[in-house]
């Protein structure tokens, strides 16, 4: 973003303009690469920002399911990225009461959550199918709400946000979809008692997001 | 079940975060510190016990098809005024919980005590449950949060003794996954025996 802002700043002297106008789309495009790489890898949404964590132990046992979860979950988010956006900038600001954000933030997930679960058993019965059960779970993932709110802070334009929530979501989906990959194996270990079930998984996902940390300062976070 | 069962239960036999594996999300993220797992604590503490209340008093109102949008919204309110009073006393430690403060809001443990017990028992037995899983949380967050904070920057609630000698590993991200794990089998090997 801060590449962005020195294009477009005022003081700008004219050769820089010219030599940049050409390329101002570029930039505009590699912020936004840095955006999805950033979102997906380095600040991955559940092994190093800590949302959405209950999905995370709760679905992930199959691989399947959690793609399915996945889906259900980019798809969502991206939605209500534009939804909750519009909200903000159109409803809250105007009327001066951003503190109401976060009551109005839930409500409007909880019921376009529903929504969509209503859209879509009767526009698709197969992608119904497909997602339905993992919807009415949406709800309380904190990943749909923080990230709702994370966007707000982070002051971004509406294509800016919805991009950065798509990959957010599509980082959670990798997460998953890895972590699920991972415990289909240890269901056939010899696991301690007293560390079955919930212990290591969290140990897993501990280990996993030491691995994650290797992206660390793969692009310059936005 | 007497009232103080009713407190005492949700520090070991309902545990929140130990035995109930409830409200991971804000478990792992805020407790770099024993400060900070305490406040979140604290601040989730503080919306439980109110929240449970309103929810006990108006259970009877509430039509059963509506009852959990009317939950969501009566839990929010609590939030913001929770989020406003500590942005405007514990600035520092408002900063330091960021986005997690919202967040109680979709945290399990309250929507979960809001159902399965504030929607069935009178006021004042309602706000006890609220102290007691309200406690059981600040404590596990606190132990968390001394944990990691003595075995990743050498300080306990604050004051160092240890400066630079203890691995970062553990106050970043996947200490938060490791601590809690581990805790956690000590739990399952001490209480559930």
């Amino acid at each position: 973003m801060k590449m962005m802002n020195i294009l477009i700043g005022e003081n700008i002297s004219a050769e820089v303009l010219d030599g940049f106008a050409t390329g101002s789309v570029t930039v505009q495009a590699i912020t936004l690469v840095a955006i999805v790489i950033g979102a997906i890898f380095v600040n991955n949404v559940v092994l190093s920002q800590f949302l959405g964590i209950c999905p995370f132990l709760g679905v992930s046992s199959k691989v399947e399911t959690s793609l399915g979860m996945g889906m259900a979950v980019t798809f969502v988010m991206a939605l209500s990225a534009v939804v909750t956006w519009c909200l903000q900038n159109y409803v809250l600001v105007p009327l001066g009461i951003e503190y109401m954000q976060t009551i109005a933030f839930i409500l409007v997930i909880a019921a376009l959550v529903q929504m969509v679960e209503i859209v879509l058993k009767k526009v698709s019965p197969a992608l119904y199918q497909a997602l339905g059960i993992f919807l009415p779970l949406i709800t309380t993932n904190c990943a749909v709400l923080g990230l709702a709110i994370l966007m707000i802070q982070k002051d971004f334009d509406l294509l800016t946000g919805v991009i950065y929530q798509v990959s957010t979501a599509l980082g959670f989906a990798l997460a998953l979809v890895i972590f699920a990959g991972i415990r289909e194996r240890l269901e056939v270990e010899d696991v301690p008692m007293a560390l079955r079930g919930v212990p290591i998984a969290l140990i897993t996902a501990g280990l996993l997001a030491m691995a994650f940390m290797g992206f660390a300062n793969v692009v310059p976070l936005p | 079940m007497s009232k103080l069962q009713i407190i005492t239960k949700g520090i070991i036999k309902e545990n929140p975060t130990f035995s109930l594996v409830l409200g991971m999300c804000p478990t792992i993220g805020v407790t770099s510190s024993a400060i900070n797992g305490m406040g979140m604590g604290v601040a989730t503490m503080a919306v439980l016990i109110m929240s449970n209340m309103a929810i006990a008093m108006i259970k009877n109102v509430v039509p059963d098809k509506v009852r959990i949008p009317a939950f969501i919204v009566v839990i929010a309110s609590f939030v913001t005024i929770i989020e406003m009073l500590m942005q405007a006393y514990v600035p520092a430690l408002y900063a330091s919980l960021g986005v997690f403060i919202p967040l109680i809001v979709v945290n399990c443990i309250i929507l979960g005590r809001a159902e399965a017990f504030a929607s069935k028992n009178s006021v004042w037995d309602s706000a006890l449950d609220g102290v007691g899983i309200g406690l059981g949380f600040t404590l596990s967050l606190t132990v968390i949060g001394a944990v990691r904070e003595v075995l990743g920057s050498g300080a306990i609630f604050g004051y160092t003794f240890a400066e630079g000698v203890m691995p970062l590993l553990f106050i970043l991200a996947p200490g938060g996954f490791l601590v809690l794990g581990y805790l956690m089998v000590m739990f399952n090997k001490i209480a559930k025996r």
